[in-house]
């Protein structure tokens, strides 16, 4: 599904991604960890196509495409959701008309009619149920004023909107409480399926409790310098990152 | 008839038109008005239509835009030059009372009889004639001590308008919609004078759609004067949609009394260059004034909104909001006067300015202006400038949203807050799908009469 080789990726001339290799197939969940600044959140904002960064080197290929060929919507609509970090408020729009939209760009892209009102409507009550999202949060404007918690929700919510067939999670857990941790892995565990595919960048062994992991991968300096089984997790909660970092300085 | 005249020197030509013609200007007219014109004049002489050498006119320059082979009614039958039965109005959702100008003069209302009863509507110089205790009592009496030129070259020059009173007590539900066509042959220049009164404890809700339906180019001025009496509401939205050939300078002079509670949004959807002269006086205490704008521009377009406060009295309020985007060479301007006098003691006064520009070429000049002479008041003002959100747009296009549209969801979304202040419902969603139309460059002025809904020529689609 992802095939990412040797992605070399900088801003302002700072090398963060120093060659990076992951596989993914589908239906397999994978987690990236690692300390701060070694390059999780970069890694996400370029297979997303934040223009910010500027890849130097390497290839992805996303379900055979080149994916750095893509502009970033075009990502989107191929299936390519990024549950972000920090979500962006965006006062005026409301998350009715802004969901519309981005639902019928995506029916488009795929030939499909683009949804009426009332059938819009339907999707979303199903899968604000589907997420357990609060119904007055879909009334408001996109994250205007949401809390921490609230924000990440509906990150989750719009990935069951938009249904993807890889959903990379930047540190959804991060300020979570744990009422809304449970909500989140629920979303993204009641969405998985054989043919969907999610990385769940973490800081804390705590969210792959709930969203448990196939593979774990740990970055440090814009590699992935270890790569273990779910159990990897469990070590590094345990023992922190400075044996990883003293394995790899060797 | 009609009079053409080549415009080259400016106040010489003005002044012999007016010399020329002043038994015609002053035929058939309201005494009061005519009684007025002389000093009128002898300012407008004096000043001269402003360049940007006057401070309040710094960001628009008018004098080139008056010059040229203008025609000029003199009469009600040369301004209507056999059109005037040519528009009715059919929409359903804005249930309006419908009045229609052409060229600055009165051309006819539907449905009078509709009208709550003592509600007077129809043309200044008629009705003045009608109610000559309303007319004397009120025209020309709210043009402020500045004696802007613009205003004076209106009140030397104009002959009709319309005339809106509104007795005691009386709720107008239904708005009252001025629509203001300008058509003709030849180039035009266009003077129009109303004159509104809303009486003690009455409601009236006023719209004002200027638009141009034939391919000339209109130089229009005109002037509302607006007395909001004892415990009052009124509102009032100029829907300004004309073509790139217009230049208007439209005047609204709001006079408050007690407990009064007025509102002015001036939307300018599409222009040539436009001036809009807002002033709000608030001459008693608890008076509370809400005056916004929303101007949206492209091309060579130009709006300029100069607003001006008087807070005259102790216990007022206002809230003033302004916004626009500018795409193109589009270029705008917005001064914000506030006058709190040494009486007004408890004056509240917010005002905000926000814009935003689109390319490099567009351009602002926002200029708050607040003198303040008491000492227990709160005001405050707030000018930006700024350009589309890069992380808002990365965020809609992670969705799948492209460019184009994340454009306009953002544009809508910086607009919509003055839409929202809209208090007239139905004219709302008009104004919404209206703006969104604008924005995905979908609107054609000349579809559709923003209001009214009649059709356009398409040859004056410029």
């Amino acid at each position: 599904m992802l095939v990412i080789k040797d992605l070399h990726a900088k801003i302002d001339d700072k090398e963060i991604l120093r060659g990076i290799n992951l596989e993914i197939k589908p239906g397999e969940v994978h987690a990236i960890m690692g300390p701060n600044g070694s390059g999780k959140s970069t890694l996400s904002s370029v297979l997303a196509g934040n223009e910010k960064f500027e890849v130097n080197e390497g290839s992805v290929s996303f379900n055979g495409k080149d994916l750095l060929d893509l502009a970033p919507e075009d990502r989107a609509r191929e299936g390519l959701f990024l549950s972000f970090q920090y979500p962006v408020e965006i006062p005026g729009v409301s998350m009715v008309n802004f969901m519309r939209t981005a639902v019928n760009e995506h029916r488009k892209y795929r030939e499909e009619e683009p949804y009426s009102a009332s059938e819009f409507l339907k999707l979303m009550r199903e899968k604000k149920k589907l997420v357990e999202i609060d119904s007055n949060l879909t009334n408001r404007s996109v994250n205007e004023g949401f809390s921490g918690g609230e924000k990440k929700k509906n990150e989750i919510f719009q990935m069951a909107m938009l249904e993807p067939k890889l959903a990379i999670l930047d540190e959804t857990d991060s300020g979570l409480d744990i009422d809304a941790l449970r909500v989140v892995a629920n979303g993204v565990n009641k969405l998985k399926s054989p043919e969907r595919s999610t990385i769940v960048i973490t800081h804390y062994q705590r969210l792959l409790d709930h969203i448990v992991p196939d593979y774990v991968h740990v970055l440090y300096k814009g590699r992935i310098v270890k790569s273990a089984g779910k159990e990897l997790a469990l070590e590094l909660e345990e023992k922190g990152y400075d044996w990883i970092k003293k394995e790899f300085e060797d | 008839m009609n009079k053409t005249c080549r415009i080259v020197n400016l106040q010489e030509e003005y002044s012999q038109l007016y010399q020329e013609h002043r038994s015609m200007i002053e035929d058939g007219a309201p005494e009061k008005m005519n009684a007025l014109r002389a000093k009128a004049f002898e300012t407008f002489i004096e000043k001269g239509i402003p360049s940007n050498k006057v401070e309040a006119y710094k960001y628009t320059n008018l004098q080139p835009y008056f010059k040229g082979t203008l025609d000029i009614a003199f009469s009600k039958e040369a301004a209507l030059n056999g059109s005037s039965d040519k528009f009715h109005c059919s929409v359903p959702e804005l249930d309006t009372h419908n009045v229609f100008l052409i060229n600055g003069w009165f051309a006819h209302l539907e449905d009078a009889h509709q009208l709550p009863e003592g509600v007077v509507v129809g043309s200044i110089r008629e009705k003045a004639l009608e109610h000559p205790e309303v007319f004397e009592k009120y025209y020309g009496q709210n043009l402020g001590d500045d004696n802007d030129a613009m205003a004076a070259m209106n009140t030397a020059f104009a002959q009709d308008g319309a005339f809106v009173y509104v007795p005691k007590g009386v709720v107008v539900n239904k708005p009252i919609q001025l629509v203001n066509i300008m058509t003709g042959e030849n180039d035009r220049l266009v003077f129009q004078r109303n004159l509104i009164v809303v009486e003690d404890n009455a409601q009236l809700k006023v719209m004002l759609c200027d638009h141009t339906i034939s391919p000339q180019k209109f130089v229009i001025n005109n002037l509302t004067e607006v007395f909001a009496n004892e415990n009052s509401v009124f509102d009032v939205y100029n829907i300004q949609n004309q073509h790139n050939l217009t230049t208007q300078v439209s005047g609204m002079y709001v006079h408050q009394k007690k407990y009064s509670n007025i509102l002015t949004n001036n939307l300018t959807l599409h222009s040539g260059v436009t001036r809009n002269n807002i002033r709000v006086t608030m001459d008693d205490e608890n008076c509370e004034s809400h005056v916004y704008g929303l101007y949206l521009s492209d091309k060579n377009q130009h709006v300029d909104n100069y607003s001006f406060i008087d807070h005259a009295k102790p216990h007022c309020q206002s809230f003033e909001l302004f916004k626009g985007v500018m795409d193109d060479s589009a270029s705008a301007a917005f001064t914000g006067r506030v006058l709190v006098r040494p009486d007004a003691q408890q004056t509240n006064a917010y005002q905000s300015n926000n814009n935003l520009l689109l390319t490099q070429n567009a351009k602002i000049n926002s200029k708050p202006q607040l003198e303040i002479y008491a000492d227990d008041v709160k005001c405050s003002h707030g000018a930006t400038v700024g350009q589309l959100d890069d992380d808002a747009m990365f965020y809609l296009k992670a969705r799948g949203i492209n460019e184009n549209e994340g454009r306009i969801l953002l544009m809508f979304a910086f607009a919509y807050e003055v839409i929202e202040k809209i208090r007239v419902e139905p004219l709302k969603e008009n104004i919404r799908s209206l703006v969104e139309k604008r924005f995905r460059g979908e609107f054609d002025k000349c579809d559709s009469c923003v209001v009214c809904g009649h059709q356009g020529a398409s040859v004056s689609c410029l």
